[in-house]
């Protein structure tokens, strides 16, 4: 028996096949268009389209765009087309509901509708429609709780959008005065040439105006690593609310959490939607207020994803309070790996607006040599405040 | 020309391409699509635009990126200097404005960059826009304007369309992410390290003189080599480098020797820790495993 799908018979044809399988690649999450339907037809002229390998193959360089996606295509296009002899009943599935990933949103920043009027029905504001909404929901994720913290119980849509402006004034404080190109300006140090020969032809070839350029300002790429352990847990909501204000107002900023693991949340922040935002995130932030383990947290940094998101034009901002459970000199490893980057390294540490805070957790000693700047922070207004010490870095 | 001719074309200058390369490669020729290629350093995407240009008998024009780039360096720029000195001739010959605005913005005085070159060639080129992710955003966006159009604009004297449109290979190291709009523009491919026996024909296409026992112990090392923890993993250029040292060195087995071992190394390690991490006694290990 032929491992091959088989349709039904009174399926349309090739072309509702191939548009089938890419609405089933688009509910799978891949962003493709028609354009990109179009050239998966041309595309089979190109090869032996028989040969279902080389559709494959074809079909990969097309309708992927990164190495995630071309590692889940194989399995996506077997479920497809090499079902186990299957009959497939209905090829061009029903349209994606309106909370589908690739959609935009129907809330605003806040939470809210944008269209209808009320407040979000989030199950944990205890408050407004969300205690009316469905008591279901309110009963299973109190349950949840006892297994894992529910991150939108600690930061309310209110909370982000005040973050949201402290992160961009903080952003907007670390500027990078290098850059290799130039660009018109009234007191720049370099002349130029351009508009000086455009100008100069109104006076018969002589440079009368001389116009100038400099380097533009640039801002830096912000990557922020929030630790959410155990003794954390006061500030997490400060923290939380600010790497979401971040993540909304930068594009170029990157965020992680960590407890005695390292987990990326870009993407999970990055979500239009505020709440669900959160909420993906609580999902990845599993352990949540648990033990720290900074030292081998900012390691795997180091090694990995460091690699890749820090150079010499990054800030790396550590928000945790130094009480590490594993050896000191595994944090002073890590962090003078993530040093040789290039990059700038601040950590924010919410005791040390403590009166008589020194530095003595043997993981925090072990840092101080390579910080660029140490500072307080347990609040919004904390953070805010660090604009001035920003900008003279 | 099917994807399989085009594959052999390819082996015929020393380059070993997997079908999933060849395949890719294939379709972003026939259906004229740019291809980005992704992968660690030294997995020989470089190489791939270089050997496709020889294969095709066509000429390659490199675009190396890096922050800052910008136009100036990548499409075009006015020859200010013979500007100005034309201008001033023109004055003591008496030439009227008009003539001379005409003469000094024309192609005569316009300084091609590698993109304004690609589209202006007789026979189509292959353009390869080397480590994309190094540009900044503005030009990632200025490139989806050229490579969907292939025309350039240049406000002085017009628009350039292509004479003929250029093969594109666009690479990246992944430093960043790169926007969603250049990636649908492209086919794409991700290239990870060459299994052993792609790896082994890599080595007889560049040395066909190396011995069948010490090629095997070669390859079997270096892909030992990348399960190690190491802050550089050593790619395709540097197994041949390490292959030519071994050669020159005249070692016919790894296993016998492993101070010369040692000492060839520095061409598979670039930093010290990893230098210091690979002893002796680890590396006779790996070769004694790799044998």
């Amino acid at each position: 028996m032929s491992r091959v799908t088989r349709f039904a018979a009174r399926d349309p044809g090739a072309m509702a096949r191939i548009s089938g399988f890419m609405a089933h690649l688009r509910n799978n999450g891949l962003q493709l268009g028609v354009c990109e339907t179009n050239l998966a037809m041309e595309a089979l002229c190109a090869v032996e389209a028989v040969e279902a390998q080389h559709a494959r193959l074809a079909w990969r360089a097309i309708c992927t765009g990164c190495k995630d996606e071309a590692d889940r295509f194989d399995d996506l296009f077997d479920s497809y087309w090499l079902d186990a002899g299957r009959v497939k009943q209905k090829i061009v599935p029903t349209p994606p509901t309106s909370d589908d990933s690739g959609v935009q949103s129907s809330r605003d920043a806040q939470g809210k509708d944008a269209s209808g009027a009320g407040t979000a029905t989030a199950p944990d504001g205890g408050e407004g429609e969300a205690v009316s909404d469905g008591e279901g929901r309110l009963v299973a994720t109190s349950v949840q709780n006892l297994m894992q913290k529910d991150l939108r119980d600690l930061v309310t849509p209110d909370d982000i959008a005040q973050a949201e402006d402290v992160a961009r004034r903080l952003g907007a404080a670390l500027r990078d005065r290098r850059s290799r190109r130039r660009s018109a300006a009234h007191r720049g140090d370099r002349l130029h040439f351009r508009k000086i020969i455009r100008a100069s032809l109104a006076t018969g070839g002589e440079p009368l105006r001389l116009f100038r350029k400099q380097r533009p300002e640039r801002p830096h790429k912000i990557v922020a690593l929030c630790d959410v352990s155990g003794s954390m847990t006061l500030y997490s909501r400060v923290f939380l609310a600010f790497l979401a204000g971040l993540m909304r107002c930068d594009r170029h900023a990157d965020a992680y959490l960590f407890h005695t693991r390292l987990v990326r949340i870009t993407e999970a922040l990055r979500d239009k939607d505020t709440l669900r935002g959160i909420g993906r995130m609580s999902l990845m932030a599993d352990g949540f207020g648990g033990g720290s383990q900074i030292g081998p947290s900012l390691r795997t940094f180091a090694q990995t994803y460091a690699k890749r998101f820090v150079d010499g034009r990054s800030v790396v901002l550590i928000l945790s309070d130094g009480y590490d459970t594993a050896p000191a000199e595994t944090l002073d490893a890590a962090l003078s790996e993530l040093k040789k980057r290039g990059c700038k390294v601040i950590w924010l540490n919410p005791l040390k607006s403590w009166q008589d805070y020194a530095p003595v957790a043997s993981g925090m000693a072990a840092a101080l040599p390579y910080l660029d700047l140490f500072a307080a922070a347990s609040t919004l207004n904390d953070l805010a405040a660090l604009e001035s010490e920003l900008v003279a870095l | 020309m099917t994807w399989t001719d085009l594959k052999s074309a390819l082996a015929a200058e020393g380059y070993v391409a997997s079908d999933d390369l060849a395949v890719a490669l294939h379709l972003g020729l026939s259906l004229q699509r740019p291809l980005l290629l992704e992968g660690s350093a030294g997995v020989g995407k470089t190489q791939l635009a270089h050997s496709l240009a020889i294969a095709r008998g066509a000429k390659l024009i490199r675009l190396q990126c890096y922050e800052g780039l910008d136009s100036a360096q990548a499409i075009y720029e006015w020859n200010y200097q013979k500007q100005l000195l034309s201008i001033r001739a023109a004055a003591e010959n008496g030439e009227t404005g008009n003539a001379v605005e005409k003469r000094i913005f024309s192609r005569e005085f316009l300084l091609e960059r590698p993109l304004l070159a690609a589209i202006t060639q007789d026979t189509a080129p292959v353009l390869l826009i080397d480590e994309i992710d190094r540009a900044d955003e503005a030009f990632e966006a200025y490139l989806l304007e050229v490579l969907s159009e292939f025309q350039i604009t240049v406000p002085e004297l017009g628009t350039i369309t292509a004479t003929t449109k250029p093969v594109v290979i666009l690479t990246s190291n992944g430093t960043r992410d790169l926007s969603d709009a250049l990636r649908r523009r492209c086919l794409y491919s991700y290239m990870e390290y060459p299994d052993r026996m792609t790896e082994l024909a890599i080595l007889g296409a560049r040395y066909p003189t190396v011995e069948t026992r010490l090629g095997q112990q070669i390859v079997g090392f270096v892909q030992k080599l990348r399960e190690e923890d190491l802050e550089k993993t050593p790619g395709i250029a540097e197994m041949l480098d390490f292959a030519a040292a071994l050669m020159g060195l005249g070692i016919a087995d790894l296993t016998r020797d492993p101070a010369v071992l040692q000492h060839t190394l520095s061409t598979l390690l670039k930093t010290q820790n990893d230098r210091a991490q690979i002893t002796p006694e680890v590396a006779a290990r790996i070769a004694g495993r790799a044998a």
